[in-house]
């Protein structure tokens, strides 16, 4: 059984912990967490459900049913990861199941966004080194530090130069990337804009 | 960098500030809801002592988890039931607008928001959902957020995002007799890649696209997040301003007056900048059908399924996956591929111009024994307006079932799901391995009109052997 889920919160620097490794190009978000599960009106229990379909195919062989991955909390994926529809409750069903950082060769606009405003910082490197560390996999247990202060992920043997939005990389070493608070913060800002936009006065709708 | 586009042009007209991260701060000026995405942002509102901003400004109705065959409620189904009260629940205490079942005006977000005349030019509009770039049809920069952007909309009406690059699809000359805007959609992305539009807002211009209804028009848009845009749009024009006119929340009387000259100043310049422009042929594109399990893996209905060595080594290991998923052989024809489901719906193609083709397509014709079909239409109004033509008629003759509206099999969150590896024939948008309810199911996507033929024979078919 996994130890309790802990959100995280504030300033994100560093994460390290063991890698999982996924292969394929375009995973989308349907088969990270199909739609049956999205009836619901929290998040709290979607970590066991994680790529339920696709685990149920292999049955147990998946990379997320393997014990040696129980612990791993970085996973490391291919190209256009999470696309298709914005379901956030994929990224929140990954990290219930214990992920806190994603590598990959690239991501999808709308997971990204989402994997950032909940605290998963989402990282790229190219698909060489991507392929060089899904073809390791026999080395079972990669463990990385991410140091997301220098944009680094360093093991025993390997130092990665991993590539991340700037403004992701900032919010994050701030600790906004729960971003509620910052936007509450320009809130004569928005009453302003407010005035400026031309269509509020036609589009009373219901008034 | 773009320069003087539309999407340049409404961004900047949006931005409330540059946040300390350097991203954008964005007012959103139409905000949709459902009941599938907003739960757990009210609850976070809730946990954050925070109220909704701008009530008025936040529209909802209720449609991934409806059931289409019996709506009375309580829902037979507790969890569909539980998500519906909670929508109600919320809408209530934060004073929402909100447009169930039997109000009239209930049914797909994306259906509602441009029927109800909510959807307007030059406004930013974002939804909990991914499909929410429909509403570039219209000249708005609009795209999906998740549950914690939906949190920050409800608390600020406003979202911390990044600037998109804009690429500019330029569709030449005019698609042909039997070929519709699903087709077109289905061929660029085809031809980009269901990546390449990340990072980017796509401006869908050219003589083809004009020439498109306001209804195909949102086909297209609405399926640029499948080919990566988060967002598409295309430049408003005179078809767009007399499909609001007289909608019910559309500007009235003098303000209308005042809507109408800032709409028709909303355009890219003629020298605006593009971050990058592919131009195509329209005219050569064929009825087109999915083969796999990305929305990109579609070939012409005369065309052969590709050969592996066709693939790039980039696309190779997904094709891969696809042949083995799909049982389908490489280099085999498209056409006559059995199909068991038929579904005619979804925010893609679930409208009333829709119902129309695919009707005219199986008026005195008949489903094929082998096939379970069912039309599901994008809202009460399509409902309703398809009821007055006798279009429900002409369906139910051909064998077709109809249902009541909502999101239905796109997704499959309701009742209406595959049974083990069917094949479907699909107006939807999406071929993801599960995506219609049954983890082996296997979806084709294809326009309305191609539905109703592959229903008729029982078999993908080409649609214009039946409009001659």
């Amino acid at each position: 059984m996994k130890s309790q889920f802990v959100p995280p919160i504030g300033k994100i620097t560093q994460i390290k912990g063991q890698c999982i490794t996924l292969i394929g190009n375009d995973i989308d978000t349907d088969r990270i967490i199909p739609a049956r599960f999205l009836k619901c009106v929290n998040f709290d229990s979607l970590g066991e459900s994680v790529f339920k379909d696709d685990r149920e195919t292999l049955k147990g062989k998946h990379p997320f049913d393997l014990e040696e991955n129980k612990n791993a909390t970085i996973l490391i994926v291919n190209s256009n990861f999470g696309c298709g529809s914005s379901r956030e409750h994929a990224p929140q069903a990954l990290m219930r199941w214990g992920i806190k950082a994603i590598i990959g060769e690239s991501f999808a606009d709308i997971f990204y966004s989402n994997c950032i405003a909940i605290g998963i910082p989402c990282l790229t490197l190219p698909k060489k080194s991507i392929l060089e560390i899904q073809k390791n996999k026999d080395n079972k247990f990669l463990f990385l530090e991410i140091d997301l202060k220098n944009s680094l992920a360093k093991s025993k043997n390997l130092i990665l130069k991993l590539e991340i939005k700037e403004s992701s990389r900032k919010m994050f070493l701030l600790g906004e990337w729960d971003a509620t608070a910052t936007l509450l913060e320009n809130e004569s800002l928005i009453e302003n804009k407010c005035k400026d936009l031309p269509y509020l006065e036609f589009n009373n709708y219901f008034s | 960098m773009s320069q003087d586009t539309l999407f340049d042009k409404v961004w900047d007209l949006h931005k409330v500030s540059k946040l300390p991260g350097g991203s954008d701060q964005i007012f959103i000026g139409l905000h949709l809801i459902h009941e599938v995405t907003s739960p757990q942002a009210f609850g976070a509102l809730k946990d954050k002592k925070l109220k909704v901003k701008f009530p008025d400004r936040t529209v909802a109705t209720v449609d991934h988890i409806v059931p289409t065959d019996n709506q009375s409620r309580p829902f037979k189904d507790n969890l569909a039931e539980q998500m519906i009260e909670t929508l109600e629940k919320n809408c209530l205490e934060h004073k929402i607008r909100f447009f169930n079942i039997g109000s009239g005006n209930q049914g797909i977000v994306h259906v509602v928001a441009p029927e109800l005349g909510l959807t307007q030019p030059g406004m930013t509009i974002a939804c909990g959902d991914s499909h929410t770039s429909t509403h570039g049809a219209f000249g708005s920069i609009a795209f999906g957020i998740g549950t914690s952007q939906v949190r920050d909309v409800l608390a600020t009406q406003t979202i911390a995002m990044n600037k998109l690059k804009v690429r500019q699809i330029w569709c030449e000359n005019i698609l042909s007799k039997g070929v519709y805007a699903k087709d077109l959609v289905l061929h660029i992305i085809n031809e980009l890649g269901v990546k390449a539009g990340v990072g980017f807002a796509y401006e869908f211009g050219g003589p083809a696209i004009e020439e498109l209804s306001m209804e195909e028009r949102m086909t297209i848009c609405n399926m640029s997040i499948e080919g990566g845009a988060r967002c598409g749009y295309i430049n408003p024009d005179e078809k767009t301003f007399s499909y609001i006119k007289n909608k019910l929340c559309a500007p009235k009387n003098k303000h209308w007056d005042k809507a109408l000259t800032w709409w028709k100043s909303l355009k890219s310049d003629e020298n605006s900048i593009y971050d990058d422009v592919i131009k195509l042929d329209a005219s050569k594109v064929e009825p087109t059908v999915t083969w796999g399990i990305t929305p990109g893996q579609s070939v012409g209905i005369n065309q052969q399924i590709p050969l592996l060595e066709d693939f790039s080594p980039n696309d190779k290991l997904v094709a891969e996956e696809a042949f083995e998923y799909m049982s389908f052989k490489p280099g085999q024809s498209i056409k006559d591929i059995p199909v068991e489901v038929c579904f005619i719906g979804s925010c893609t193609n679930g409208r009333i111009s829709d119902l129309r083709i695919a009707a005219k397509v199986l008026k005195d014709k008949k489903v094929s024994k082998n096939v379970k079909a069912f039309v599901v239409p994008g809202s009460e109004k399509v409902a309703n307006e398809a009821k007055r033509e006798g279009l429900d008629q002409i369906f139910k003759d051909s064998g077709f079932q109809w249902r009541e509206p909502g999101c239905s099999m796109c997704l499959a969150m309701n009742s209406d799901k595959l049974i083990g590896n069917q094949v479907s024939a699909s107006s939807s948008n999406r071929n993801f391995k599960g995506r219609q309810g049954s983890p082996s199911g296997r979806t084709l996507l294809m326009s309305p009109a191609m539905v109703a033929a592959a229903a008729i024979n029982g078999k993908v078919s080409d649609v214009r052997e039946f409009i001659k």
